[in-house]
């Protein structure tokens, strides 16, 4: 009995230090959505929802989606959108597509040059990416592909530490005698790779996939150095720009806010079940 | 059966490993000899160059700016190791209990500021602590009757920023302490505790040791990340380094040289410069890590 009151008053005082932290971490989410759906005058007289000055209560009619039309219909967010989708998509696939092969050819395949290989991506671990800012742009600017999408994307889809977690994976959950197996019964090694080395790394796939896509939604510096038009900025550049433009108009920055944070929040909600779920099966498989 | 087609064996694992390898070699390793010879030379724009060898890192030592970059980046990567970690280790240990109702919300919402980009944290951030519409000067406001003009961003332009990644990594370094006490030895605190060990001397002598291979990669991670510091000021201080630089970091001085003045050059010295800071702080991480255990 002790003991069972002694737990309920640890409970509590756990929840009493978590709720408040738990409530203070959302407390800018709420401000932000609040903010994007105000009119400018109302930012001064209101912290969060607009308030009726005479009866105190919440003037829900007084909340507007202007901001939002007014980026999607005179500001063009809508272009910056399709462009972050793009970008974060086809950086993730292809980053992974080749990270994946890599790292199984690194782990299991025999090839020369394979010693090497495998101890220079485990030496560019340690390179940090602003040192290749510079050089790096040269380099697009004599290949010709400053100010395009190719020019983004390359330089993103083989990082060494991809490569180094799809070595591990593959080390982890592919056995060699597998390998044999599908080797005797005829398949192809490109075919071993899609149909029996894919699935058996199939939670660091969903993983680096998600990763990779984050990395390139919010990628801000890559983008600023090497795009040039307008029309080819993803949200994290159009949205640092619009501040700079339209420093004052709250509102309107929040609402450029909302739109970034949204479709990614919503992939990471979507897939960590998925994610898990794929975890726990290859578990209980063995 | 392999016996038949050995050509086409052998030439496959380097079908696999082409893609991969092509575009690490022309995109990583060649950027990375570029960067060395650049170091070496003073460019205008991305064409012309000038040799000046060992020249701009004679500057960079000479450079105020530098050395005010270089002060700044420290600061901030010594509170995001003394003041973000401890409270990383904190919440994970409030939230490490079985039993607790909602454990998993809570982990979701500590976790949320993180799936956030630094540029749309920034952007909100910067709005927070404006004068008079900011949420903090109206918080104030209205519980102390404090004057809403207060510029805290022109102010204090560290602490804003420290505090802005409080709210943003605290809890994505919680959810690596959370597995990382998933290690701790549950009947050797029962153990300690019966021995009449206290709270402080359980924490010190069985918890530490059991979280400390984690403990060690996040703290080499949050250095990592501090010193490569650059959204989060240029955008919250309007791509400048902020009043009297107070925000001007490493990577946003490369930035300029490299990108606002153009002299490639100076900013790849300063990219090698960043490169050896974090090799030392590896090294010598790895050595405490390994001397203490």
């Amino acid at each position: 009995m002790g003991q069972k009151r002694s737990n309920l008053a640890v409970a509590v005082a756990a929840h009493t230090a978590l709720l408040p932290l738990a409530l203070l971490t959302l407390v800018p989410f709420f401000w932000l959505v609040t903010a994007s759906l105000k009119r400018p005058e109302d930012f001064f007289s209101s912290m969060f929802l607009p308030l009726d000055p005479e009866t105190g209560a919440v003037a829900w009619s007084r909340l507007t989606l202007e901001n939002y039309s007014r980026l999607f219909l005179e500001l063009g967010i809508g272009r910056a959108l399709l462009n972050s989708i793009f970008l974060s998509s086809a950086t993730a696939l292809l980053a992974t597509l080749s990270c994946a092969a890599g790292g199984y050819a690194l782990a299991r395949l025999k090839f020369a040059g394979r010693r090497a290989i495998t101890i220079t991506v485990l030496a560019a671990l340690i390179i940090p990416p602003p040192l290749l800012l510079a050089p790096t742009y040269q380099l697009l600017y004599e290949l010709g592909l400053l100010d395009s999408f190719t020019g983004l994307i390359l330089p993103a889809i083989a990082p060494a530490f991809g490569v180094f977690l799809f070595r591990q994976a593959t080390l982890q959950s592919v056995p060699n005698d597998l390998i044999e197996a599908a080797r005797i019964d005829g398949c192809s090694e490109i075919g071993i790779f899609f149909s029996v080395v894919l699935p058996l790394v199939r939670p660091m796939v969903g993983a680096f996939m998600l990763i990779t896509f984050l990395a390139t939604w919010n990628n801000f510096v890559w983008p600023q150095v090497v795009l040039q038009t307008a029309d080819k900025f993803p949200l994290s550049v159009a949205v640092s720009q619009l501040k700079g433009v339209y420093r004052q108009d709250y509102g309107l920055l929040m609402a450029g806010t909302c739109i970034s944070i949204f479709p990614p929040a919503a992939l990471f909600l979507l897939l960590q079940r998925e994610f898990i779920s794929g975890l726990t099966a290859g578990a209980v498989k063995g | 059966m392999s016996a038949d087609t050995p050509g086409r064996r052998s030439l496959a694992p380097y079908a696999l490993a082409a893609p991969f390898v092509l575009i690490f070699a022309v995109f990583i390793i060649i950027p990375l000899a570029r960067a060395g010879i650049l170091a070496l030379q003073q460019t205008y724009g991305p064409q012309a160059a000038e040799f000046v060898f060992l020249n701009n890192f004679t500057e960079l030592a000479r450079d105020p700016l530098f050395w005010r970059a270089i002060g700044n980046t420290l600061i901030f990567t010594l509170a995001s190791v003394f003041i973000q970690l401890p409270l990383a280790l904190g919440l994970a240990m409030l939230l490490n209990r079985p039993g607790l109702r909602g454990r998993g919300i809570y982990r979701l919402i500590f976790f949320s500021p993180q799936l956030m980009g630094l540029v749309f944290v920034a952007t909100l951030a910067s709005i927070i602590f404006e004068k008079r519409s900011g949420l903090l000067n109206q918080v104030l406001h209205w519980g102390f009757g404090v004057s809403l003009d207060f510029p805290w961003l022109q102010t204090f332009v560290m602490p804003t920023l420290i505090l802005t990644t409080l709210w943003m990594y605290v809890g994505f370094n919680m959810v690596y302490f959370l597995a990382a006490l998933q290690n701790v030895d549950k009947s050797l605190l029962e153990a300690a505790s019966i021995d009449g060990a206290g709270p402080w001397a359980r924490f010190r002598h069985v918890t530490i040791p059991a979280i400390r291979p984690v403990a060690s990669f996040v703290v080499l991670l949050s250095i990592i990340g501090s010193l490569q510091l650059f959204e989060l000021p240029y955008v919250m201080l309007n791509a400048t380094a902020g009043p009297a630089n107070r925000g001007l970091t490493i990577v946003m001085y490369l930035y300029q040289s490299g990108f606002e003045v153009g002299d490639l050059g100076y900013a790849s010295a300063i990219g090698w410069v960043l490169a050896l800071m974090l090799v030392g702080f590896a090294i010598v991480q790895a050595r405490l890590a390994r001397s203490e255990t």
